[in-house]
């Protein structure tokens, strides 16, 4: 745009030249990016809720015209391992009914969503924080809404979230390699379930409820709390050593706590022993998930992005000089320690009480695995990276669910691809900025931020 | 007192499964700084190459009419395993450690964790999920020394591992390799400068774990005839554990911690329901690491995370 106020000139200057190359068209590509670069995360939000909303009312029809068997759950993955004839008809559902009708809206209502979002902008963070978390909540809620096996594999992810956020604190943050975190998601998804057992439900463990069910709603965010409580007083049966020792001796205590609490609930007859615990009242809905979830990012991302966290990268880089520089470094071991492991612990509540099932089989190594597969394929030390990597190990692993067994090949090579191209990840080290995302993005600046 | 005596031989024989396994991690952590997660199931592969071997020896001398005694089959399987297993165990390290020498630790582990499902799941899909017996390639002799029964077969496995130990301990002091190996330990990032290249003694390592690993697997073989794709799992965790707690760089250590978990794992069942036995191991474990943070024969060395 500026070079048009340069006097034309016929001399072969640099300055021409350059004035030439800027004025030609942008490649397909880059008009592509530049016209979706001026969406604000409203806008996607809202293309998100009507493209939820088209599935709702023609999914079912669009599904049948196009000879599927019944409305492709999963963005269709699954029919097209099972069926692969069937690629193009999920392949034409998932651009029908996702795609074009998430773009098409996004980009139309630009204009209106920027300056919304430009009031929003003006207004207190937290009412825009939460007219966009209710909007991702209305999306969600309807779309899980068409089938239970959406509804199961939703809250599975959230709290697949909540568990790589506070592994992330302590692995990506303090930069120990702590394997304990199967064992505070026990502790937590026991000691909640003992509650809400032995208070509101009749059972064969701790025999007739002594409290009405109708309080039972109110009274769960405490037996959550309860569970978070008890895996952070376990916590400090790791974080104690971690005075002394750091590096491989704490990989080696945690993962001893581990197995310790694991034989331990195998050995206590009356937490159910090695058979577990079952018929946990079925109060993990998807708001009540959503809203922990909600909680635990927003607790995690001030506390990494407070002076603790600063503490926590400094104790990670150079324990002596962060020492040296009045870092309190046992205090915010413990800090991290437990603040990581009352968050697993109540990640475990929520899970004990979706599966209504928890036994000390459940977490062991497998787990391990799993979370530690989610934190390193997200990214070390980030906020997004964790919600990233536990939000698409999550859906890759049910996606591929139709190639059975094989699945456990493919994940484990995805992986080890990932950390042999970035070994920390693939959002490693990004600030989870909430005000830069929700921020209105207006045609011309082009950065999209 | 023969109940003593015989649970000590018993002890003997379960704490050599875990020693040789404990010597591939220990080998491996003390050389390159890096946990080998896929150890473990490279110990159940090489039982598996171990079983395939042995079946393939047996109808060989069959079909042949050799008639070749268990004996020479027997050492002709280990000698065959280790030397495969060892391809393999080069193989993790091409494919899982080699690329991530430069990056942060913890990845390395996550390659070799997840190196370590990829096997497991591989001979799951290769085999199915049944599990398979190993050939009873010797006879079992049980012999009655005063009270204590005590079968060839422990005599066997014992004096195969501490051979094995002592062969190791041999080349790690005595060759040129070893010599070059504990170099490395003592310092991997100037070694190299002195012209031992990392590219020979990495693979080296990693192929003698796995020879030794191989090893183990036949002789578990042999004492328990059931092999299943999770008995990587079950043992390489708990050696994963007595290796760190020996000792950064003891071999000694290693093994001696190894027989310590045998010993703890047989004698607490004489005393405790059987049941408490993995949380009594783990808790004297995490109770010496707290009192001894650098295991039996480490020195304390300031470890820097590469992160």
């Amino acid at each position: 745009m500026r070079h048009d106020d340069q006097p034309p000139t016929d001399s072969k200057t640099p300055m021409v030249e350059f004035a030439v190359r800027a004025q030609t068209p942008p490649s397909a590509m880059q008009r592509i990016r530049s016209s979706f670069s001026v969406i604000p995360m409203l806008g996607w939000l809202t293309g998100i809720l009507c493209a939820v909303f088209i599935e709702r009312f023609f999914g079912d029809e669009l599904a049948y015209r196009l000879y599927l068997p019944k409305l492709p759950v999963l963005f269709g993955c699954l029919i097209m391992f099972k069926t692969p004839v069937l690629i193009p008809s999920a392949l034409a559902y998932v651009i029908l009914v996702y795609v074009i009708p998430v773009t098409a809206t996004a980009r139309l209502t630009a204009g209106l969503t920027n300056r919304l979002a430009a009031i929003l902008d003006r207004g207190p963070i937290a009412a825009s924080c939460l007219i966009h978390l209710g909007l991702l909540y209305l999306a969600l809620h309807y779309w899980t809404d068409l089938s239970d096996y959406r509804l199961l594999v939703l809250k599975l992810t959230m709290i697949a979230v909540m568990l790589t956020l506070s592994l992330n604190l302590i692995n990506g943050y303090m930069g120990e390699f702590s394997c304990s975190h199967p064992g505070f998601m026990a502790l937590g998804a026991y000691s909640a379930s003992t509650v809400t057992l032995l208070l509101f439900s009749n059972d064969r463990l701790f025999g007739a409820a002594v409290l009405p069910a109708a309080w039972g709603s109110y009274c769960f965010p405490l037996a959550l709390i309860f569970g978070g409580i008890s895996a952070a007083a376990g916590a400090l049966l790791v974080a104690i050593p971690s005075f002394r020792t750091r590096g491989d001796y704490l990989a080696i205590i945690s993962l001893a706590f581990m197995f310790i609490v694991k034989s331990l609930i195998e050995n206590l007859e009356w937490l159910g022993g090695p058979r577990g615990m079952s018929g946990q009242p079925d109060w993990s809905s998807l708001p009540v998930v959503y809203a922990w979830m909600v909680a635990c990012i927003w607790v995690v991302n001030n506390f990494v992005r407070s002076i603790y966290g600063k503490a926590l990268n400094a104790l990670r880089d150079n324990e002596m000089a962060a020492e040296a520089m009045t870092v309190n470094t046992r205090k915010t071991k413990i800090t991290a320690f437990m603040l990581g492991a009352f968050w697993a612990g109540v990640a475990g509540g929520l899970f004990a009480h979706v599966m209504r099932f928890v036994n000390p089989g459940t977490f062991g190594i497998q787990r391990l695995a799993e979370v530690l597969a989610m934190v390193y394929f997200g990214g070390l030390n980030s906020v997004v990276g964790s919600i990233f990597g536990a939000v698409s190990i999550n859906l890759i692993s049910e996606m591929l669910r139709p190639l059975e067994i094989y699945k456990w090949i493919v994940i484990p090579v995805i992986l080890i691809l990932v950390m042999i191209y970035r070994p920390t990840g693939l959002l490693a080290f990004r600030e989870f900025d909430v005000k830069a995302i929700l921020r209105p993005k207006h045609s011309g600046t082009g950065q999209g931020a | 007192m023969e109940f003593f005596l015989q649970n000590v031989v018993n002890a003997l024989q379960w704490g050599s499964f875990y020693a040789l396994i404990a010597l591939g991690y220990s080998m491996v952590y003390s050389i390159m700084m890096v946990f080998n997660f896929a150890h473990g199931d490279v110990f159940m592969t090489g039982a598996y190459i171990g079983f395939g071997t042995a079946s393939l020896l047996l109808a060989l001398s069959a079909a042949l009419g050799l008639g070749l005694p268990g004996w020479t089959i027997l050492s002709l399987t280990i000698a065959v395993s280790m030397v495969l297993t060892a391809f393999l165990g080069v193989l993790v390290e091409r494919v899982g450690y080699r690329p991530l020498r430069e990056a942060p630790r913890a990845s390395a582990a996550i390659t070799g964790l997840m190196i370590g499902i990829i096997l497991e799941t591989g001979n799951l899909a290769l085999l199915g999920a049944r599990r398979l017996s190993f050939p009873d390639l010797i006879h079992s002799t049980t012999y009655n020394l005063g009270g204590v029964f005590v079968t060839n077969k422990k005599i066997l496995i014992v004096a195969v591992s501490l051979a094995l130990m002592y062969a190791l301990h041999q080349f790690i002091r005595k060759t040129r390799w070893g010599m070059a190996m504990r170099a490395m330990s003592y310092d991997f990032e100037v070694v190299p400068l002195m012209g031992v290249s990392l590219n020979v003694i990495a693979p080296l390592t990693f192929a003698v774990g796995s020879g030794l690993a191989a090893a183990a697997g036949i002789l578990y073989g042999l004492a328990y005839p059931v092999l299943d794709p999770y008995m990587g799992v079950l043992l390489g965790w708990k050696a994963f554990v007595a290796a760190i707690l020996g000792g950064r760089g003891s071999i000694l250590g290693a093994a001696l911690a190894g027989f310590l978990l045998g010993f703890i794992e047989i004698f607490v069942p004489m005393i405790f329901p059987s049941t408490l036995r993995d949380l009594i191991a783990y808790s004297i474990i995490l109770l010496i690491l707290t009192f001894r943070p650098y295991g039996f024969f480490g020195q304390p060395h300031s470890t820097q995370l590469r992160l």
